[in-house]
């Protein structure tokens, strides 16, 4: 069995601030790790690849500082990494990041499960999942909080807002996993030492076969336009109520009922 | 040529609209204006009988597929139906609802039409020239962005739940029912749903409650979180919570109220130490009446109260349901 995980590198705070003047987000100095989904996904390809044995190969689409989240990766157990790294794939929206992981797997050769994150926390589209799903035309299971494998079926929970949804699809499959699927592990000191033989491929777009109308921002439909901080949701005036606890027990109470809520 | 139509994908479950199907043909009416269709894509499984509230929200055709294979969702076959319609109709914009289904159903059509999809959207607009204006949340509700699709069509988009209100419906209002044929065999579909078990829910859904007490981290405990509980039980209303007290297990999950939880809109809001950050109070901004309890005058909730009380919460809130609970047995 052959399990590829996508992996985004996100910003470890996302405490970030907009710069008033140019409506760029301040990013300086801010660390990088792992999408804590894709460690999820990581986890999960890891835990099979234990119980059925299997290949587990990273692939990631990003500038060369993702290098250091895939040997992440190969040091918590995968096999080995994909990095795509080209700048005619800077400002890629999901529908062009899809195509190039798309063009990526074709590359890559066969598999049976694909493992992403329920979403990226920096972006937080949940997009590329589906999306990914649909150009390799495989069944796609969302949400993800448990995955068993038979055979060549893949019987995964899903949890939504109002239940949990068992599912079963044949393989090959594309899951996108939340963080109740399990926890993730820690890099031990051997994994590390492990990882720096491990095969990490850098592939460009022509690498791939990308056609360049479908990736970047040229092949984005979508444009982000502005970027700001919430406005704030400031209120007019509050009336701030003072005394013992009783007497703005009582306070509160009245204007309650003068407001018709009681 | 007519005006390019706005298609909302009319989300049901077990036979129900969902609440976002109507906010959603609410505000396609609103961009629409009296000259562009408004068309809601209704698929289940014997849900005819919904098209009715569709319309009286202001759709003016419904699209309805009708069949054993569609009643439980699953992406696919949904996708199916659904992107055939998209091609022949080519509608200026398709609004989804941000939930795990819309959020399921909607990038898949996107990559199939090749076209641009937003996610979780909590304002529309449409700027001068026509194009649809999304405003959408990043980075964990810190940023919010504005994203257009300029020159691919449809644009698509999915929309948080609760952030327009629900359209006043007009039942003298009439529409067109266009039956869709599906050609569905479950044989060939591959993806089966094996089990749907409920999750425990409150009796009272978060979303749907008038009044709700809500506890941050301030509380201290889950004991204290039964103060919550009682004040909330005197005004029939429903405990909900920041994400810290999540985490410390003094609350399930289903009650977190903002940013990565849900989004609330009661005529009464309670903040019971709770500090009031952005993540959160993107979830409940729009509470008619919100009272804050906190122990430092400076913390950022009393910005959006309309009362404020400053003193610590395990003397306040009992104080609150005493005098609540007299009122209420004098038949107040
Ligand atoms: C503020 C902001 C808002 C944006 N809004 C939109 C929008 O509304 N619509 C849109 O189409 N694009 C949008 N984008 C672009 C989008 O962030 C990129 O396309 C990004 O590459 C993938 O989207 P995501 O971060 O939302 O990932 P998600 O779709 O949330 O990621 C889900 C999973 O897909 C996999 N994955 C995602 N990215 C990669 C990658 N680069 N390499 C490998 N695996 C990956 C991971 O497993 C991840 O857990 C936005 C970008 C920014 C900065
Ligand atoms: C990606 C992301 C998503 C998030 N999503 C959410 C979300 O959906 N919902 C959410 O709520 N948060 C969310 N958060 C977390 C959010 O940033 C805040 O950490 C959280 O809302 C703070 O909760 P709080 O106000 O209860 O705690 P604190 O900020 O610690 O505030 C506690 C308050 O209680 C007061 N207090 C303490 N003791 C007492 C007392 N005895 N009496 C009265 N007052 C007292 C203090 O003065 C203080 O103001 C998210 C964060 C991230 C990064």
């Amino acid at each position: 069995m052959r399990i590829i995980v996508c992996i985004k590198q996100v910003p470890a705070s996302l405490d970030v601030r907009v710069d008033p003047k140019t409506h760029n987000l301040i990013r300086e100095g801010v660390e990088s790790v792992i999408n804590p989904f894709d460690e999820n996904a990581i986890e999960a390809a890891l835990e099979l690849k234990a119980k059925h044995g299997a290949s587990v190969s990273l692939l990631s689409m990003g500038p060369p500082q993702v290098r250091e989240a895939l040997r992440k990766g190969l040091a918590m157990g995968a096999d080995d990494a994909y990095l795509l790294c080209d700048r005619a794939l800077a400002g890629a929206d999901t529908l062009a990041t899809s195509y190039t992981l798309a063009q990526a797997i074709r590359k890559m050769g066969s598999f049976d499960l694909i493992l992403c994150g329920r979403h990226a926390v920096d972006a937080d589209t949940g997009q590329v999942g589906p999306e990914l799903a649909e150009r390799l035309n495989l069944p796609q299971i969302t949400y993800v909080s448990k995955i068993e494998i038979t055979g060549n079926k893949v019987r995964a929970e899903r949890l939504l807002e109002e239940s949990r949804e068992v599912v079963e699809a044949p393989l090959p499959a594309l899951l996108t996993v939340t963080k109740e699927l399990n926890t993730p592990r820690y890099p031990t000191a051997l994994g590390i030492m492990k990882a720096a033989k491990k095969p990490l491929t850098v592939w460009t777009a022509a690498d791939i076969g990308a056609t360049p109308e479908k990736i970047g921002l040229t092949g984005s439909p979508t444009r982000v336009t502005d970027v700001f901080e919430p406005p704030g949701h400031r209120r007019s005036e509050v009336e701030m109520l003072s005394g013992k606890p009783e007497e703005i027990a009582a306070a509160l109470a009245e204007r309650l009922q003068a407001a018709k809520i009681l | 040529m007519a005006e390019a139509e706005i298609l909302v994908f009319a989300e049901q479950r077990d036979g129900q609209l969902e609440r976002v199907a109507l906010e959603l043909v609410g505000k396609a009416r609103a961009l629409a204006g009296g000259s562009r269709p408004v068309v809601a894509a209704l698929l289940g499984s014997g849900v005819e009988g919904l098209a009715g509230d569709l319309f009286a929200a202001g759709a003016d055709e419904v699209l309805l597929a009708d069949h054993p294979t569609l009643k439980v969702y699953r992406t696919q076959p949904y996708a199916d139906v659904l992107f055939p319609v998209l091609k022949e109709r080519q509608p200026d914009i398709v609004l989804f609802g941000a939930t795990s289904l819309g959020r399921d159903l909607a990038p898949r059509l996107a990559a199939r039409l090749g076209t641009g999809l937003t996610a979780d959207c909590l304002d529309l607009a449409l700027d001068p020239q026509g194009l649809l204006v999304q405003t959408k949340p990043s980075y964990g509700g810190n940023v919010l962005v504005h994203i257009t699709i300029p020159r691919h069509r449809p644009q698509m988009t999915t929309v948080r739940p609760r952030v327009f209100p629900l359209p006043p419906l007009d039942r003298a209002r009439q529409g067109k029912l266009v039956r869709l044929s599906v050609n569905l065999v479950e044989d060939q579909i591959p993806l089966k749903v094996l089990e749907v078990v409920p999750r425990p829910q409150p009796t009272v859904r978060l979303e749907d409650a008038a009044v709700i007490v809500a506890g941050g981290r301030g509380m201290g405990s889950k004991e204290n979180f039964k103060l919550l509980e009682e004040l909330a039980q005197v005004l029939g209303g429903v405990v909900g919570a920041t994400r810290p007290p999540v985490d410390e297990g003094w609350i399930g999950p289903d009650r977190q109220i903002g940013q990565s939880g849900k989004t609330v809109a009661p005529r009464l809001y309670i903040a019971c130490g709770l500090s009031g950050v952005v993540q959160h109070t993107v979830g409940m901004q729009k509470a008619d009446v919100v009272v804050a309890i906190n122990k430092d005058p400076n913390a950022p909730i009393f910005d959006l109260a309309t009362y404020g009380i400053v003193g610590d919460v395990k003397e306040i809130v009992p104080a609150l349901t005493a005098r609540f609970k007299e009122l209420k047995a004098k038949g107040a």
